[in-house]
């Protein structure tokens, strides 16, 4: 059964061009030195979970995936990362068509104080993504419904999305995220604020999502990791450990530092 | 005695008991600290609170009692004086103060003597040497009666303060003594001194309650004397407000409101968009330093004396306005007389209230939770969308308080209107002309040497009255509104 399953894995990964390439990307919070020469390439169709003790850099990783780092005066960034070979650190490229692109789901629901609705037609209103109401109803019912949520909500569309449950505010927090149909969709912990059955909502979630965008998670669970991912990467203090085939780093490790995470002697 | 000797005899008495609590304890316990169930500055304090506070409450009741006592014994005691020979009462009593001060003066000094007094064995022709000689001088000569009740306030006044001083040392040493009998090994002094700790405070807080509950009522007393001379149908309805102290005066609010709200609206509108851009500037797109430098600055305007910025209305704004707008101005018209007008008072006390309304915005900005902000740019909006569309509805409660509480101090506002409003109570509605303020009327109906026993001089407590209701019903309305909104995020 096991073995059947990472064969399914494995033959969706069949086309190899990476969607993401990061090369030697170090970040800096003024005298801290954050993340140390990262180079990864993260595949489209996919799950890639970061791993790590707290405060290793996998999150400040994931949060220079979207330029989301941007928003912090005393970030710096150095080094290369692609989407589909353009540099988003180009003086080119808006941060914010970028994340349009790259969408990003948070550690703690954060539905905004607003309606259902508003929350989800947030992202396609400011980038003008539906031409009429009819549209954007659309827009909205299929980013409810791919978030697996549409039927608990399809009847309280108007009322505030911060009045629901912690996991149906962070399903509803995913389906905000594609609604602006982005190619990634990063997750930063999106389970660490909910209970084991909103847990497996979103696992479940999760992999059906990979069928049509990139999906990278940041988690602290290795049994998370291990369930939702096809491939990951150990962060730890800072660098990048070992990245590789989520089987293999869980049952066969190259890097001792890996190992001993994974059997909890470390972190 | 005085009234401060006592109270430094007191505070002797609490020093004592303080340093010899501690050393009482001490010995109880054969020197040894660790025996002593609390430290041993808990037994002192406890001989403090214990000697010293009630002996205090004691001493202000009992002179506040007796001063309230002996003036109405006197007015008894003259009334049918009075009423015989039409006097007017303030005055008299005021005569008899002066009178029984110089005779206590006289025997503090020693030229009268107590016995003297009390066998009245000075004469009318006498007192007055005796007092002139003691450097107290009466405008008026004495009369029989006022020299009787001064003699009489004298006698009371001098029994009392002498029970009232022994009755206080006696009770802070009986204090002292009980404390002392405590201060042994096993006392729990710690506790018992928390428990006094608590006792002080909840009475300041009392205090502090009973003081605004009282300016209240002695606003509400003497409205309602106004309102027993003067009709509250054209107080509250009328259309004029045209005080004359002859007779037939016009006294009604609504004039004065109008002149009040205008000014305030005026005040509002240069306020709320500037101090809300700049909360916005300074919490969402200033750098860190250059926050650190402009936020103390914009509050040093909060700094400012209301005097100052009426000053700057009167001597400068109100005149740069005229060049414009008033007689041979840039523009060519007419349209301003007076450099005091609704919009001189109006921009000067918007530009008071920036700081006011920037300060409160900036907190309420930056209570919105960071996770909304970074949720909106996770979306790719950009820094205006997330203020926009995000932030300002999530903050737009507290906005509204801190606007509302904007409100209520432009309407209690007095200084910059007094000197840049003009005096003329109409309904007018261009802002180039010179209008009134409530806070304005009070002033100027109070100013000068005044009694407070006609209409035109009571009115101003029912201005005040009114002026109170409506600014406490926004502050209410704006608390409300606040604390509501800081429900949302917990």
């Amino acid at each position: 059964m096991k073995d059947q399953l990472n064969s399914d894995r494995e033959a969706s990964l069949s086309n190899g061009m990476p969607k993401i390439t990061a090369e030697n990307v170090n970040v800096y919070y003024e005298e801290v030195h954050a993340l140390k020469d990262v180079s990864v390439k993260i595949e489209q169709n996919a799950v890639t979970a970061f791993i790590g003790p707290s405060g290793c850099g996998k999150s400040t990783f994931l949060r220079c995936l979207n330029r989301m780092n941007d928003t912090i005066d005393i970030c710096k960034i150095t080094g290369r990362i692609l989407l589909e070979n353009e540099d988003i650190y180009d003086a080119k490229v808006d941060p914010v068509q970028l994340r349009a692109k790259v969408g990003m789901v948070f550690q703690k629901p954060n539905p905004f104080p607003k309606s259902v609705y508003d929350n989800i037609a947030y992202g396609p209103r400011i980038h003008g993504l539906a031409s009429d109401k009819s549209e954007l109803d659309d827009i909205v019912e299929q980013s409810l419904r791919r978030a697996a949520i549409w039927d608990e909500v399809k009847d309280r569309l108007d009322a505030p999305g911060t009045g629901l449950s912690g996991g149906q505010q962070q399903r509803v927090c995913i389906a905000r995220a594609i609604a602006t149909s982005p190619d990634v969709l990063l997750m930063d912990e999106p389970c660490s604020a909910l209970d084991p059955i909103a847990t497996a909502q979103v696992e479940e979630l999760i992999d059906e999502l990979r069928q049509n965008f990139c999906v990278v998670i940041v988690t602290h669970s290795m049994q998370q990791a291990a369930r939702v991912s096809h491939r990951t990467a150990f962060f730890h203090l800072g660098s990048l450990v070992e990245f590789g085939d989520t089987e293999k780093i869980f049952t066969n490790p190259e890097d001792p530092r890996t190992e001993s995470y994974i059997t909890g002697r470390i972190g | 005695m005085s009234t401060y000797g006592v109270l430094g005899l007191l505070f002797l008495i609490a020093i004592f008991g303080f340093f010899f609590g501690r050393i009482k304890a001490l010995s109880s316990a054969d020197g040894d600290i660790k025996k002593l169930h609390s430290l041993p500055q808990f037994y002192g304090l406890n001989a403090v609170f214990l000697a010293f506070f009630p002996p205090l409450l004691v001493l202000v009741i009992w002179t506040f009692a007796q001063s309230i006592f002996v003036d109405e014994r006197i007015k008894r005691e003259l009334s049918p004086w009075i009423l015989a020979e039409q006097k007017n009462i303030n005055l008299v009593i005021s005569e008899v103060d002066r009178l029984s001060d110089g005779l206590k003066v006289s025997v503090e000094l020693g030229s009268l003597t107590y016995q003297q007094i009390s066998a009245k064995t000075v004469g009318l022709g006498g007192i007055e040497n005796i007092l002139n000689a003691s450097g107290v001088f009466l405008t008026d000569d004495i009369q029989a009666p006022i020299l009787a009740a001064a003699r009489l306030k004298f006698y009371m006044e001098t029994l009392g303060n002498s029970f009232r001083n022994w009755l206080v040392i006696i009770g802070s040493i009986i204090g002292l003594v009980w404390a002392l009998t405590q201060a042994k090994l096993n006392f729990r002094a710690r506790p018992r001194v928390e428990q006094m700790i608590l006792v002080l405070l909840a009475a300041a807080a009392t205090l502090a309650i009973f003081t605004s509950v009282g300016i209240v009522l002695s606003m509400l007393f003497e409205a309602l004397r106004f309102f027993g001379m003067h009709p509250w149908t054209d107080f509250f309805f009328g259309s004029t407000w045209a005080p004359s102290f002859s007779a037939g005066s016009e006294l009604s609010i609504l004039p004065l409101l109008w002149g009040t709200l205008y000014i305030s609206f005026v005040a509002l509108l240069v306020a709320v968009p500037i101090g809300l851009y700049a909360a916005i500037y300074l919490s969402e797109y200033a750098s860190r330093p250059v926050r650190a430098f402009a936020k103390p600055l914009l509050e040093v305007l909060a700094g400012i004396p209301t005097i100052v910025y009426g000053l700057f209305a009167l001597t400068t704004f109100g005149p740069f306005l005229r060049k414009f707008f008033g007689d041979g101005g840039f523009l060519g018209v007419e349209w301003m007389s007076d450099s005091r007008s609704v919009i001189t008072a109006g921009v000067v006390m918007g530009m008071m209230l920036i700081p006011f309304v920037s300060s409160l915005s900036d907190d309420i900005i930056n209570a919105v939770p960071q996770s909304l902000r970074d949720g909106s740019y996770g979306l790719g909006a950009t820094q205006s969308e997330t203020v926009r569309n995000v932030i300002l509805p999530a903050a737009l409660p507290g906005i509204i308080g801190a606007i509302l509480l904007a409100a209520s101090r432009a309407i209690g506002e007095t200084m910059i209107v007094v000197l840049g409003a003009g005096a003329v109570a109409k309904f007018a509605g261009n802002p180039l002309e010179a209008l009134t303020t409530i806070t304005t009327r009070i002033v100027s109906q109070l100013t000068g040497d005044l009694e407070f026993d006609s209409a035109e001089t009571l009115v101003a407590f029912a201005l005040g009255l009114t002026l109170f209701t409506i600014t406490l019903g926004l502050n209410v309305l704006a608390l409300y509104i606040v604390r509501r909104y800081r429900e949302q995020y917990e």
